[in-house]
């Protein structure tokens, strides 16, 4: 005879234990620690930030711990902590071109005020894997040098104004002065997403979107999907002051540097009946080393302007719709996987529905012998 | 056995606030609730937080218990008609831990219902609130994905696309193939999704005499449907509007009159029929025990 399924409570309880030894793996090896998770998965912790949208290094590794490597749900961890913290206050707009920065590559110049800096980059390493790691050793050159630290530090120095800014000095490039009121944008985490949406609240969507989604939706604007005609002005990764301003000073005081990466998109635009071809921007940010992130979201900022640009509308990545309701990892993650929850119910009146279909459908063929099969339970 | 530690880690509610939102966050979305009330049927835009569980869990339905819930509540959670499914269960201690409230499982005990895919069987009463979680608020996503174009249409009251969906269904199969989630006009006004319940459960909105609220967080929307207020589940004058009938009865309680879930027993084609309102089931098994002795 059924018994009505009890005992869910004991369930979850086990797979909390379950969760947790699987998490751990081999007891005989040592655990890992946040600290080593910080400072040896940078990338991992850098996109955790970015798209849990909390600039903490630390708490960042300790979802990735707790989350067992699974960056989406680390993230989801990170934002689930975010949710109820105060705001505080607004930071001053912060002005990348006082960065100290670590690289800065431009496909656009040669060269340019402030040199092209490689930096720390994976762009050319020659894929082979190192086995010395495996091996448990540190490669030949894991300690840097001397001279590589001079050489960064004496571009620190020099000011390096951004490309932009120089094609601007032709007026080649659009411009968006920052008006004195500027309003605050609003903010996601707050008030729920409308559209149509302003450019400020877009790049905060996508600014949070998920990595491997911006990076499709970048790429189909490359494969015909609405072309933009891309170079990338620069992309750069260095340290920026945050500085608020307390009403009660009147003057703004740094409360210390995050670690950003910058990507400036230039693209083509043929111009219309009352402007003259110039080039267009996108633009992307994301919270420590984040490339892949930045220059996708700088493409995909340039394709939602289109609109804005009186280009026609064709293609997922110009949608707004599209782009910004889909791009979220914990909306997209949750609602994929929730279909794992019980539906039951939905079933067995699908089920019921399906039954009932056939027998009609059965019955104008066959007539009266169809009782037996479709009858048996519905 | 459980590993001691895991449980009270997983077991002590962490530090925060009375049913975890934060007061203002509670106010916020109160202001929604007040508002979808005001104008039945209408998806008020909130808010919506990222909760500790995930979307599609049941988020939107959690922010708003959260935000209407008090000390003196008696809470009682369903998933697919049951008390004891793991999300019920799960939801349940998030309250249990968080707010501290009673809970139950007796529908007429409760103050409070959070509900994922069903209605309780047993009729409302006034003073009880029903919390629905809703995965897709807008009951034209599927015709029109694009809410700018669903938010005019609203403002319009101009659903045709529901009309020539439905009697594209007739057209097609000869009756109306939606089985849940079937939509309904409420106080003659906007035509609301009542969340993936089977229709089955369509006519217990009507002129109920509870206060019906519904929480969608992943698509960020709350709409109401007040006590006593007119809920019309869509239909045409030749083809009205029918529910789920079954040709079996309750294999424990012997119902003939709730929604029966299909149970496979074996792998040789057999099956049972059972209350998928688990509560509404056992009551019955009890009373029928006590009449015996």
């Amino acid at each position: 005879m059924y018994v009505a399924v009890k005992g869910g409570e004991t369930a979850i309880l086990n797979s909390y234990k379950l969760l947790e030894e699987q998490r751990r793996g081999d007891p005989s090896l040592p655990e890992l620690s946040v600290d080593q998770i910080r400072h040896q998965l940078k990338l991992s912790v850098d996109r955790v930030m970015t798209e849990g949208s909390v600039y903490d290094p630390q708490l960042a590794a300790l979802a990735i711990k707790q989350a067992s490597g699974d960056l989406v749900e680390a993230i989801f961890l990170l934002r689930a902590y975010r949710a109820t913290l105060p705001r505080l206050g607004n930071t001053r707009a912060i002005d990348t071109s006082r960065m100290q920065l670590m690289r800065r590559i431009s496909a656009t110049f040669k060269d340019l005020p402030g040199g092209q800096v490689l930096g720390p980059t994976y762009d050319y390493t020659q894929r082979l894997l190192d086995f010395t790691l495996l091996a448990n050793a540190q490669t030949g050159n894991s300690h840097p040098s001397h001279s590589s630290e001079k050489t960064l530090e004496s571009h620190e120095q020099e000011s390096a104004p951004r490309v932009i800014d120089l094609l601007n000095q032709e007026n080649l490039i659009e411009t968006f002065e920052c008006p004195k009121d500027d309003p605050s944008p609003k903010d996601l985490t707050r008030e729920p997403l409308r559209f149509p949406a302003d450019r400020a609240t877009r790049l905060q969507n996508i600014a949070r979107g998920d990595e491997g989604f911006l990076l499709a939706m970048a790429y189909s604007t490359q494969r015909g999907y609405s072309h933009s005609h891309p170079f990338v002005g620069e992309v750069r990764l260095g340290e920026v002051a945050i500085e608020i301003e307390p009403e009660e000073l009147g003057f703004a005081i740094s409360i210390g540097d995050i670690e950003i990466t910058e990507c400036e998109m230039v693209n083509q635009f043929a111009g219309s009946k009352t402007e003259p071809p110039k080039f267009t921007r996108g633009y992307g940010l994301a919270f420590g080393h984040s490339e892949r992130k930045a220059m996708a979201m700088s493409l995909v900022d340039r394709a939602l302007r289109a609109e804005e640009l009186g280009e026609t509308i064709e293609s997922p990545a110009q949608m707004q719709e599209f782009v910004l309701s889909h791009s979220d990892s914990l909306e997209a993650s949750g609602f994929v996987q929730h279909l794992k929850l019980p539906h039951y119910v939905d079933f067995q009146s699908e089920l019921e529905l399906v039954r009932k279909m056939r027998a009609n459908q059965l019955g104008a063929d066959a007539g009266d012998s169809l009782d037996n099969e479709s009858q048996g339970s519905s | 056995m459980i590993d001691s530690q895991t449980m009270q880690a997983q077991d002590t509610a962490p530090e925060v606030n009375f049913a975890y939102l934060d007061e203002r966050t509670k106010r916020m979305i109160r202001r929604a609730i007040l508002k979808a009330v005001a104008i039945p049927g209408y998806q008020v835009p909130f808010g919506s937080r990222e909760m500790p569980l995930p979307y599609g869990w049941g988020t939107g339905g959690i922010q708003v218990t959260a935000s209407v819930i008090g000390p003196t509540d008696t809470l009682k959670v369903i998933d697919q008609g049951s008390d004891d499914t793991v999300n019920a269960v799960n939801i349940r201690r998030f309250f249990e831990r968080t707010a501290g409230v009673n809970t139950t499982t007796r529908t007429h005990e409760a103050t409070l219902i959070q509900t994922r895919h069903r209605i309780p069987e047993k009729p409302l009463v006034e003073g009880q609130i029903i919390v629905f979680q809703v995965p897709v608020p807008e009951p034209m996503q599927r015709l029109e994905p694009r809410e700018t174009e669903t938010r005019t249409l609203h403002g319009l009251a101009e659903y045709g696309l529901m009309h020539v969906k439905l009697y594209e269904d007739i057209a097609r199969y000869g009756h109306i193939a939606t089985t849940y989630d079937y939509p309904v006009l409420v106080n003659h006004r906007y035509i609301m999704s009542p969340s993936p319940n089977p229709k089955f459960d369509n006519p217990k909105m009507h002129m109920n005499p509870a206060l019906q609220l519904f929480g969608a967080g992943r698509e960020k929307r709350i709409y109401a449907v007040p006590p006593y207020t007119a809920v019309e589940s869509l239909a045409f004058e030749d083809y009205p509007f029918e529910i789920q009938k079954w040709n079996t009865v309750c294999a424990q309680c012997g119902s003939t009159e709730s929604f029966l879930d299909e149970i496979i027993t074996d792998d040789t084609g057999g099956r049972m029929h059972v209350c998928s309102d688990s509560d509404y089931c056992q009551s019955r098994v009890d009373l029928q025990s006590e009449k015996k002795s």
